[in-house]
């Protein structure tokens, strides 16, 4: 999976997540739960979807590391260069 | 023979939209089976049939808005005939609205209301309509403030009412009639209590340290199930305020607040919410949270709650001190968690805490009642393997 896809399967669960906002227009370097008004149920939900699309489980201890989209998309590139290729692909 | 009637799905519900029929004459429908889709101000909601039997005539076309109690469908139940058990009126005339002035006229339909000597009056000077009104009352018997909202809600709300469009709109309306209900009529107390939770989040931590993410669980998840049990030690708040007396609940279902995207805000029931483990009480909570956002919960979800939980601490608030929903007799409140200074054996430590709070009806329980429902809340939150 190259980094475009990568970022458009995100951008997939905040759409399901978040159907009435703009996706696109989100600026990456501000925090999501100031964007979205996300609570810990729509963020657990971010978190599932992510596993589904990316495969990735991240762990609780991993949540700071996932405030905005550019730290998002920082965080899952070296998940993603973690899994086996197979998974990654 | 069985009258399936508009079901009131909450204090502020006084007519709802029939948007479909999900049953024909001939089918079967089982108690508790979806069997219609009708849309009130705050969403569309699932209707659930309170019998089991073959659905008889349908009475009601989709489109039609009719006021609560109305008969929208015959079932043909075996058996001797039955009677919706929810108090509701029963005029089979569409909603209409009545400005204020002039008289109102004493329709035959009118004459199987139960009313008040002194709401009807009322009625008749101002010109009210009461086959437009839920009655509040014992039965669902009309009483003096039945009518008053309903004078103050033709006084607000122009005619025509408001387009599906402005759900929005219709919500705020909704909101603040019931609030200004529970402002105007029930006698709130506070009671706060800052909980120690240090336990409850190392304990949290660990388990789904333990867990995939599916399978998580939050926090929030723990204070719905201590403010369900709790209610098991100090089961006068479990219960509704009926004209002048209260009426305890059996059975614990908890509301919870859930914002909406957009504005405004529904608080429906996770039935029996003390009896759930907490795996399956947080696939409901999700379920709920999904369905609410989508505008799909079920009548029984919103007409079903007997204590309201809300918990505004994830957007800062340290505090809440809450109107209960009527006719509820309790709403339990949580603030943000944070950190602070705390006293152990002389030691000072930091610790996680949250504070909670009660808001009581005064008619129906005490301070000391709250204050001893807080206490439990927070034992209960010490012991976090045990919910």
């Amino acid at each position: 999976m190259n980094d475009q896809e990568m970022r458009e399967k995100v951008l997939i669960v905040l759409v399901e997540l978040a159907p009435e906002v703009d996706v696109h227009a989100l600026r990456p370097e501000v925090r999501l739960r100031d964007q979205l008004d996300l609570d810990s149920m729509d963020f657990l939900n971010f978190l599932i979807g992510i596993d589904e699309q990316l495969g990735v489980d991240i762990p609780e201890a991993d949540y700071p590391h996932l405030a905005t989209l550019d730290s998002i998309y920082s965080y899952l590139r070296r998940k993603l260069a973690e899994l086996p290729t197979e998974k990654s692909s | 023979m069985a009258d399936f009637r508009m079901p009131s799905l909450g204090a502020d519900m006084t007519a709802g939209e029939l948007v479909a029929w999900l049953k024909q004459p001939g089918d079967l429908v089982r108690k508790g089976e979806v069997i219609a889709e009708v849309e009130t101000d705050k969403a569309i909601a699932e209707i659930e049939s309170m019998f089991t039997g073959v659905v008889e005539r349908l009475l009601i076309e989709t489109g039609a808005k009719v006021p609560v109690g109305t008969v929208l469908a015959v079932i043909r139940t075996e058996g001797p005939e039955e009677e919706a058990p929810a108090p509701t009126v029963s005029p089979p005339a569409p909603e209409r609205r009545r400005a204020a002035g002039g008289r109102a006229a004493r329709t035959p339909a009118a004459g199987r209301l139960r009313v008040s000597p002194v709401a009807q009056k009322l009625a008749d000077e101002k010109g009210v309509d009461l086959a437009g009104i839920t009655g509040s009352g014992p039965g669902g018997r009309i009483m003096v403030r039945d009518v008053e909202e309903a004078i103050a809600r033709a006084q607000a709300a122009p005619v025509p009412p408001a387009a599906p469009a402005d759900r929005a709109l219709r919500m705020r309306q909704g909101i603040a009639a019931a609030m200004s209900r529970s402002h105007r009529e029930i006698p709130h107390f506070h009671v706060e209590s800052v909980i120690d939770m240090n336990r409850a989040v190392a304990w949290l931590t660990e388990e789904n340290k333990q867990r995939p993410v599916a399978r998580r669980l939050i926090y929030g998840v723990l204070l719905v199930k201590a403010a369900a049990l709790a209610l098991k030690k100090v089961p006068d708040m479990n219960a509704v305020w009926s004209e002048d007396h209260v009426e305890l609940r059996r059975e614990i279902h908890l509301g919870v607040a859930i914002a909406l995207a957009g504005g405004g805000l529904v608080a429906p029931a996770i039935h029996n919410t003390d009896t759930l483990a907490l795996d399956e009480l947080m696939a409901r909570f999700r379920d709920l949270v999904q369905r609410a956002r989508a505008g799909r919960l079920r009548s029984s979800e919103m007409s079903d709650p007997t204590v309201t939980v809300t918990n505004l601490g994830e957007l800062g608030a340290e505090s809440v001190f809450g109107l209960i929903y009527p006719p509820q007799v309790a709403l339990v409140g949580f603030g943000r968690l944070t950190e602070r200074p705390w006293s152990v054996e002389g030691r000072v430590e930091v610790h996680k805490v949250i504070h909670a709070s009660l808001a009581g009806d005064h008619r129906a329980v005490d301070g000391y009642r709250g204050s001893a429902y807080l206490a439990e809340v927070e034992r209960l939150l010490q012991e976090p393997e045990k919910l």
